[in-house]
């Protein structure tokens, strides 16, 4: 009798307990919560019902209606397809450039250099140190070194790299050296988290097992830091394809290199076609969820340990 | 295709003057040594006494500073280690975690382009009890799987050399005994060459045809676990494969059959076999399951040493026998295993007893007295024998571990 008395309480206690937990956590929550509602959620609604706008009736220049004009979509689709395509081209080159030149770097940061810790710590820092100087300048820096008086430019010309009329600045290729030139930390430092977690002791048992130093990189290395890949290319390709910076003919671009941010920019800022602008930036954000859905699916990395 | 061929045997090994130097300090130290093909070689010897070093020049993880390395004749101290026909089963396994059991067993074949590398791998994977578990990832297994994983990826390949890194170690007491036997019938069916590196030397005594006991970069001893434990040259050896009494003595004369051994007053015989020094002081050495334990002093018998008498500072009992401790004025503390035949200890502590071995069990050690200060023993009678019990215990402790 006094153990079936007891029995219902013992019970409820614990039960009680993860409500309140849970409770607690709700709470905490709170300004998370109001926070992403206010500044992410409201924007995004706000951006989805802008981008359905009509031009309003014998109304002003930047002046619309809400209403469910679809056809915005075609509309922008039809005039910046080209930026559109170029967006993801140069977004996806400066990927794959920056993989290429990051794979080793951190390699030689997260496995070389793993005696020394200091030298280590220390690269990891000239890794990150041109954070400390804003962006626009850093690129602005680079403008005025690949400028058409420059002697990089002189010297291509003369090794007829460039023809006599040509310049670097304002071509594609110039987009992409600044794509990459921005977008190099952001790829080494996910390459060196995983890097710098491989067992050494795995490479051994690769070369223990007939494996040559490039079969275990490939068989091996390379499977084992696909995780430090994709975070690395997502953080690399993800805002690459949203940049306007480096396309903008006041930085490295010119009108012929310009990417899908530069035509949001000009028909928010300039032509005040907010609607068309409203459009373009879902068609990115889409195009991009897409992508990565696809992207991280195929490599799997779900499955990694 | 096959760019190589399964070994049909197990392949000799051979060190011939190799030295390893890291910046600072000498791994290793001239060493030579033979592996016959087919034996189950152990190389025994506590951390840091160049034994993983050893075998890591063998398998060529490292390369050595001096002499040379030779397998089945060929030398391949020049060789890279995916060039060597030697696998590794390595202490911490180093399964690669992104593939299946399959497939890393699966890895060497591969890599030799050896036909139908998947069926081998299942069939090395029946040998281990583990073909169920195939299509797993390592992390999902066991400790104890892993360890078995490891040995079929090594074993499947068939290597003339088969290098064992403490594989055993992360293992509980259970496992490890099966595993162990396991170990010894995969080698007497596939009739490798087994190169086992490892610390405990119960391990290495129940599993070897032949010891290398190693300190400080040398071999200090090779032979059968038997002759090594019987008749153990040097003091390293004496007291790191099992215990051994030690007492220090002076040569007073050398028989045919026996040297006669002056120790505090009393005279020791030693088989003259079983020494090698003739002249000068000398170690001589006993088992402590050698020696026998009496209440009264024992009749003079020229087959027999005796001493005493002493007084026991300690009894312990462990089940199947009970170790006493005790300190006979002159010889320090002796340990004595005693079986238990009756049942618990004979003696309580404090009491006076006498003890005595056979003339054939004593040994004579290589070293010199000068060089072991653990046998300077002072034999303070002034000390109480609670403090003497204490000082004793404390010194079988430090013994054992």
């Amino acid at each position: 009798m006094a153990i079936a008395a007891f029995a219902p309480t013992t019970a409820g206690a614990p039960q009680g307990e993860t409500k309140r937990g849970g409770r607690t956590a709700l709470f905490l929550l709170i300004p998370c919560i109001a926070y992403l509602a206010l500044f992410f959620l409201a924007p995004l609604i706000s951006l989805v019902l802008t981008s359905f706008q009509a031009p309003r009736l014998y109304g002003d220049i930047g002046q619309y209606d809400y209403a469910f004009r679809w056809e915005n979509y075609a509309d922008v689709i039809g005039e910046y397809w080209p930026q559109i395509l170029r967006s993801f081209g140069c977004a996806l080159a400066a990927t794959v450039i920056a993989l290429i030149i990051s794979y080793p770097l951190a390699y030689f940061i997260g496995v070389t250099m793993r005696r020394y810790s200091l030298a280590q710590s220390l690269l990891l820092v000239l890794v990150v140190a041109p954070f400390f100087i804003s962006f626009l300048l850093r690129t602005l820096a680079w403008k005025q070194i690949l400028s058409n008086e420059s002697p990089i430019v002189h010297a291509l010309q003369a090794v007829s790299l460039l023809g006599p009329g040509e310049y670097f600045i304002g071509s594609p290729a110039a987009v992409i050296f600044g794509l990459v030139y921005n977008f190099v930390p952001f790829m080494t430092l996910p390459l060196y988290a995983s890097l710098e977690r491989l067992d050494s002791r795995l490479l051994e048992a690769g070369s223990d097992l007939y494996a040559n130093a490039f079969t275990t990189f490939r068989t091996v290395t390379l499977p084992l830091s696909i995780p430090g890949i994709v975070s690395g290319t997502l953080l690399t390709f993800i805002p690459a394809a949203g940049d306007y910076i480096n396309a903008s003919r006041d930085f490295l671009g010119s009108p012929d290199t310009s990417m899908l941010g530069n035509a949001v920019e000009a028909n928010f800022l300039v032509l005040q076609n907010f609607p068309a602008a409203a459009a373009l930036s879902i068609i990115l954000m889409g195009a991009i969820l897409i992508l990565v859905a696809v992207y991280v699916r195929r490599s799997g990395t779900d499955e990694l340990v | 295709m096959a760019r190589a061929a399964f070994a049909d045997s197990g392949a000799d090994l051979q060190l011939i003057g190799v030295r390893k130097e890291f910046p600072g300090f000498t791994a290793i130290d001239d060493l030579d040594l033979t592996i016959p093909a087919g034996s189950f070689f152990a190389l025994l010897g506590p951390s840091g006494c160049g034994k993983t070093t050893t075998l890591r020049l063998v398998a060529g993880l490292e390369s050595a500073t001096a002499g040379s390395i030779l397998i089945g004749g060929k030398d391949v101290t020049r060789e890279k280690a995916h060039q060597r026909p030697v696998n590794t089963v390595f202490q911490s396994y180093a399964l690669f975690p992104h593939m299946t059991v399959l497939e890393n067993v699966a890895f060497g074949l591969r890599r030799r382009g050896i036909g139908d590398p998947v069926a081998k791998a299942h069939e090395a994977l029946k040998l281990v009890e583990l073909d169920h578990v195939s299509s797993r990832k390592p992390a999902q297994l066991s400790g104890g799987q892993q360890q078995r994983v490891a040995l079929a990826r090594a074993v499947v390949n068939r290597p003339a050399l088969l290098l064992l890194d403490e594989p055993l170690g992360a293992l509980d007491l259970k496992l490890r005994r099966q595993m162990q036997l396991e170990l010894k019938t995969i080698q007497g069916e596939v009739g490798l060459t087994f190169l086992h590196v490892t610390h405990d030397q119960e391990e290495a005594m129940t599993m070897a045809d032949t010891v290398a006991v190693m300190n400080k970069g040398r071999i200090e001893q090779l032979g059968a676990p038997e002759e090594l434990y019987e008749l153990p040259r040097t003091a390293f050896v004496a007291t790191f494969l099992g215990q051994s009494n030690l007492f220090a003595g002076e040569i007073v004369s050398a028989g045919d059959d026996v040297v006669a051994i002056d120790v505090a007053g009393r005279r020791i015989a030693v088989p003259t076999s079983r020494t090698r020094r003739r002249s000068g002081r000398v170690v001589l050495g006993v088992r402590p399951e050698k020696l026998l334990l009496h209440t009264t002093a024992p009749d003079y018998d020229s087959t027999v040493n005796s001493i005493g008498p002493g007084r026991v500072l300690d009894v312990s009992f462990s089940g199947v026998s009970t170790s006493y401790l005790v300190a006979v004025p002159g010889f320090g503390t002796v340990t004595v295993f005693a079986q238990n035949m009756v049942f618990g200890p004979v003696v309580t502590v404090g009491a006076e007893v006498w003890l005595s071995w056979r003339v054939e069990h004593g040994f004579g050690l290589d070293d010199d007295p000068a060089d072991l200060p653990q046998l300077a023993l002072d034999s303070d009678s002034e000390a109480s024998l609670d403090e003497q019990r204490h000082r004793a215990v404390l010194a079988a402790t430090d013994a054992e571990l």
